[in-house]
Order: C-alpha cells, then structure tokens, then sequence
C-alpha cells in the first residue's frame, strides 16, 4: 500500500505561498545532505545551520498555505504527498549539491535573491506573509555573507579551487532568470499589494553579484538563455529522485504518525 | 623556546624534581582542584587524556553518520529539523572537544589524521547500521542515555576544559535523549507495524549499547590510573548496572520487551542481566563490525573531497596577509 497524492486548490496565494515552501523546502533538503560530508566541521555546522534555517521558513510558509486553503491539508502532507509535477520550487534550487563549489555558487545566487525578495515582502499587505519575510530576511543576510565569503576564497584561492567555482558559476547560470520571472497567477497577487514584483530586484541582485564575482577573480557568463519550468512543475530529472528519498517514509507507512 | 631554557635541569635533579611535581600534583587531584592547561602535570595524565578527549570527539564526528543516515527520509517536517539539529550538535561537540584536547598540546590536524589512519578509537557502537527510523529513536533513547551515563561524572572530572566541555555536551546529550524516547513513545503508541519496528530497533541494539560502558571491571586497562586521576569516578560495570537499572522502567512503560528473557531484579532492585558477549565487542574494536569499513570509509572520503577547499581557504589566507603587508609597506 503506498500513499496517493493529495489534491491542492491552487488559488493565487495558495500557490505563491507553496512556490515560496517548495523553494525552501528544496533547497533546505539539499544542503541536509551534506550533513557529515562537508570539507570541514565548522562548514559541515554551517551548512546544517542555513539547512535548518530554510526548513524552518518551509514549515511556516507551508502552514500558511494551509490555513489559506483551508482543506484539511498541513505541512507534512505539502511536503511529502505531492509529485514531481506538483512541486513549484526553482529548478536553481533541486540541482544536485555537486562540489563544495557548486553548492556555495547556488546558494549564493538564491540568498542573495532571497534576502532582496523578503526585504520587499516585509512590506506585503498580507501580515502573515510580512513577518515570514521579516524573520527570513534576518537569515538570508547571513546566508549572504556566508555564502559571498566562500566565493571570493574558492575564486581568490588556488587554481583548483578557482577552475571549480568558475565552472559552477557556468553550469547554474541558466537557472537564475526563472528567480526573476512573473506568471499571471502572481501578477494579481502584485497589483493588490501581496506579492513582491522581483523585475526590479534583477539590477541590485546582478550589482552584488558581479561584485562579487569580480572580487573572486570569476567571470559571469555571457549566455542569456535562460531555463523555466519549476514554477509550474516542469522539472529537472534531479527532483524525482529527492522526492523519492524525502518521501519514502511517508509513502510506505500511510496514515502513520511519527 | 625561553620558558623551556629556564626549566632545564640535569640528570638525578631532574627525576628528583618531577618526583616532588608528581606528589604534588597528586595532592591537588586529591583535593578535587583543577588542573588546567598551562599546569605541571605528569606526561602520563596528559597522554591519557589526549586520547580519551580525542576518542570522544571521533565519537562525535563518526556518530553523525548512522544519525545523518535519516535526516533525508525522517517521516515529518518537524522530526528532520530535530535530527539535522541534533547531529549539528553533534559536529559542535567534535568541535569542542578538539578544541579541548588542543590544549594538551596536539592539534587538530594530529588528531583526525591518527583517527583517519586507524591509530586512534572511536566508540565501537557507531559501527552498527541504522536500518529504520526506529532506530533513530533507540539511539536517541538508548546510546544518549548511556553516554549520558559516562558523561555525567565527567563533568567532575580533574583536567579543567574537558570538565567544563562536559558540562555543556550533557546538557544537549539529555535533550536528545529525551527527544529519542518520546520518538520511542510515538512508535510505541501507533500501528503495530510501528511498535514492532520499536521492539526490533531494541533488540538489536540492546546488547551493543551494554557494551559501551567497556570490558567487565576485571578486564579494564586503564582504569586504575584513571581512578587515581579523578578522570574516572566510577568503573564500568558500576554505570552499566546503574543505566540498566534506569532503563528497565522506561522499557517497561514504553511496553517494550528487553533481549533478555533471563533477565531478574535482585533484592537490592538491580536489574541481574546475562553475561554480555565480549567476543563480539572483541570483534568490532578489531574493525569486523558490520560497519566499520563504511564508517572510515565516508570520514577518508569528506576529509579527502574537502582537501581543496582546505587548501583554498589556506591560499587566500595567505593572499590577503601578503596584500596587507603591501599595503602597509606603502
């Protein structure tokens, strides 16, 4: 016996709220894999930190979802009960950690979005949303740092170090336009104050960036072709395999309270 | 270089001399003071200790393992935030104790490479799997419970910064033990599958963890010195029988049954348990435990795919000191 999918009624702001779990959730997951593996133990506690960080942004947002649904749904079943195709979180965010470097470049390119985005939703009319957004913010500044920090080392560092950051930067760089990118469901959310148009955070976001980067000695590539799908469910082949693994539990002991 | 030119004596004077250091150093263990780094203290106390700080944090650091082998599959939101802060802990406590074990004059570095090599212990329980989620819990519940066990009289202990990283390891120590009972408790008040996974998680870890508190007094080797240096306060089979003795009623109120159908309460209210099967912890100290191949095998491998982050960090580090002695310069 394995457990079925719930449904989600995918209102605007359910939607936007589930968009903003699964980025969490995602990305939290990834960096929970690291746990025992890092270069190091004060990383390996870093990196378990800013985990526990997004999880925990990923269960508030989730609940929220829930109240606004209204269906009887809660974190654990957002989190474990829906497929591939009905998560909405940022293809950026379910790729593979790779190397020490291509973990730190993708955090890197969504913290630095992040801490610009809850900034903006702090000021959402929607009170639950602004202090997410308020709570979150304080973390994605230090997610930043951190994460800045570690690109100047690795670009600045030795030859190695700097060849693997760069290839990173190549290989994730197709990933980061769908962080800036508005369907309809969202643009209603926009107009009415809720939701946080992320057009005008492009500019500041690519001003850190390159400062960054260029400080590390890196390059940003000149390719502007750019991937989408996540917000919709159209994902990597990556995703599936995570879901798998985060769910397996869930999906074998149905019903089960843990 | 210069403290060490002043303390120079010959010969005879010198063996006279540290036979006065020792006797008093041995009045100070006895009137419970602390010794504390920059102290005299006699070759032997520091090399004891050295290798029972460092063996805890390897313990630490190689127990994140068959922890961090659920926090990708825990079965909710809230119980993979409790485990990914728990081995995070964990790796704290590895810290802390390098840091400690530091000031007996070894680094870091020294430590994992000799753990990394095989020439230095870690706690033989880390060398069995964790197979289902219950066995998070029994981990939780059992190996805290029994480190706690150790622990605890650890904080008394006369080297000054073990005692004081101990202090603050039991105090997490107990949280997570708490958190791995009612992980217990949850399995056992849910279906039957769930409780039967609880009762299996027990039963193979039962005996593994009456082995942590070491061999059969008899047995021990490093007991007696250890005892006469306040490192040690109680022997082996003490606190076993003492975490036996407190663990029957939690098994009991959990409505589990102990591997130990012979198992029978005395007069005195101890908990008489069957003889323990030594060959077996013979075994798995020797390296045949069913996981001690994975365990060195996934610590080699981070310390190895980690080595040019290491060396990166260590390049720019040393950058920015040319760059600023330039600037400087200037």
């Amino acid at each position: 016996m394995t457990a079925a999918n719930i449904t989600v009624s995918e209102t605007p702001l359910v939607l936007y709220t589930l968009r903003r779990a699964d980025d969490a959730l995602i990305l939290g997951h990834r960096l929970s894999e690291w746990c025992g593996r890092a270069p190091m133990l004060e990383e390996d506690m870093a990196l378990a930190n800013t985990g526990l960080d997004l999880l925990g942004q990923a269960r508030e947002l989730y609940s929220y979802a829930a109240k606004v649904e209204g269906r009887g749904n809660d974190e654990d079943k957002f989190a474990y009960l829906r497929d591939v195709r009905q998560y909405r979180n940022l293809l950026l965010l379910e790729q593979p950690n790779g190397d020490f470097a291509r973990t730190i470049v993708r955090q890197f390119f969504y913290a630095t979005f992040a801490d610009l985005y809850w900034r903006a939703m702090m000021r959402s009319t929607d009170p639950t949303l602004a202090a997410i957004a308020a709570k979150s913010e304080k973390e994605s500044a230090y997610h930043v740092r951190h994460s800045s920090e570690w690109i100047i080392r690795l670009g600045d560092g030795t030859e190695e170090s700097h060849r693997r950051a760069q290839v990173a930067i190549d290989e994730l760089w197709a990933f980061t336009g769908e962080m800036f990118s508005v369907d309809d469901s969202e643009r209603g959310l926009i107009d009415a104050g809720i939701a946080v148009d992320p057009a005008p955070l492009r500019p500041p976001w690519l001003k850190t960036i390159s400062g960054v980067v260029d400080e590390a000695t890196l390059v940003l590539p000149n390719n502007d072709w750019m991937q989408q799908g996540g917000r919709s469910g159209r994902h990597s082949e990556h995703l599936g395999h995570l879901l798998s693994e985060l769910q397996s539990m869930q999906r074998s002991f149905p019903g089960s309270t843990w | 270089m210069y403290t060490q030119a002043l303390n120079s004596s010959d010969g005879e004077d010198r063996h006279v001399e540290d036979a006065a250091r020792a006797a008093q150093f041995q009045a100070r263990i006895d009137a419970e003071e602390r010794i504390e780094p920059n102290d005299w203290m006699p070759p032997a106390y520091r090399k004891t200790l050295t290798r029972q700080i460092s063996q805890h944090a390897h313990s630490e650091i190689v127990g994140m393992l068959p922890e961090g082998n659920w926090i990708t599959r825990a079965p909710s939101l809230r119980r993979k935030a409790a485990l990914l802060a728990k081995v995070q802990d964990e790796c704290g406590h590895g810290l802390y104790l390098y840091a400690a074990a530091e000031t007996l004059g070894s680094s870091r570095e020294e430590l994992v490479d000799a753990m990394l090599a095989g020439k230095a212990k870690y706690s033989s329980i880390f060398n069995y799997p964790t197979l289902t989620w219950a066995d998070i819990g029994t981990i939780g519940w059992l190996v805290d419970g029994a480190a706690i066990m150790n622990q605890i009289p650890l904080c008394r202990c006369s080297y000054g910064p073990y005692a004081r990283a101990m202090i603050r390891v039991c105090k997490e120590e107990s949280f997570h033990q708490r958190q791995g009972f009612e992980i217990m408790l949850t399995l056992c008040r849910g279906t039957d599958e769930q409780k039967a996974m609880a009762q299996d998680a027990l039963n193979r870890w039962w005996w593994p963890v009456l082995m942590m508190f070491g061999p059969p007094d008899q047995a021990s080797q490093h007991s007696d010195t250890s005892t006469k240096w306040k490192i040690k306060r109680f022997s082996n089979d003490e606190l076993r029988q003492k975490f036996v003795d407190a663990t029957v009623p939690q098994a009991q109120f959990l409505g589990l049954t102990i591997p130990d159908p012979a198992m029978k309460q005395n007069e005195a209210g101890n908990w008489e348990y069957s003889a323990i099967d030594w060959e077996e912890f013979k075994q798995v100290l020797a390296g045949n435990g069913p996981c001690n191949r994975d365990r060195m095998a996934a610590r080699r491998k981070a310390h190895e795919d980690g080595a040019w982050v290491r060396e990166a960090a260590m390049a720019y580090a040393a950058k920015r000191r040319q760059r600023a002695a330039l600037q400087a310069a200037e």
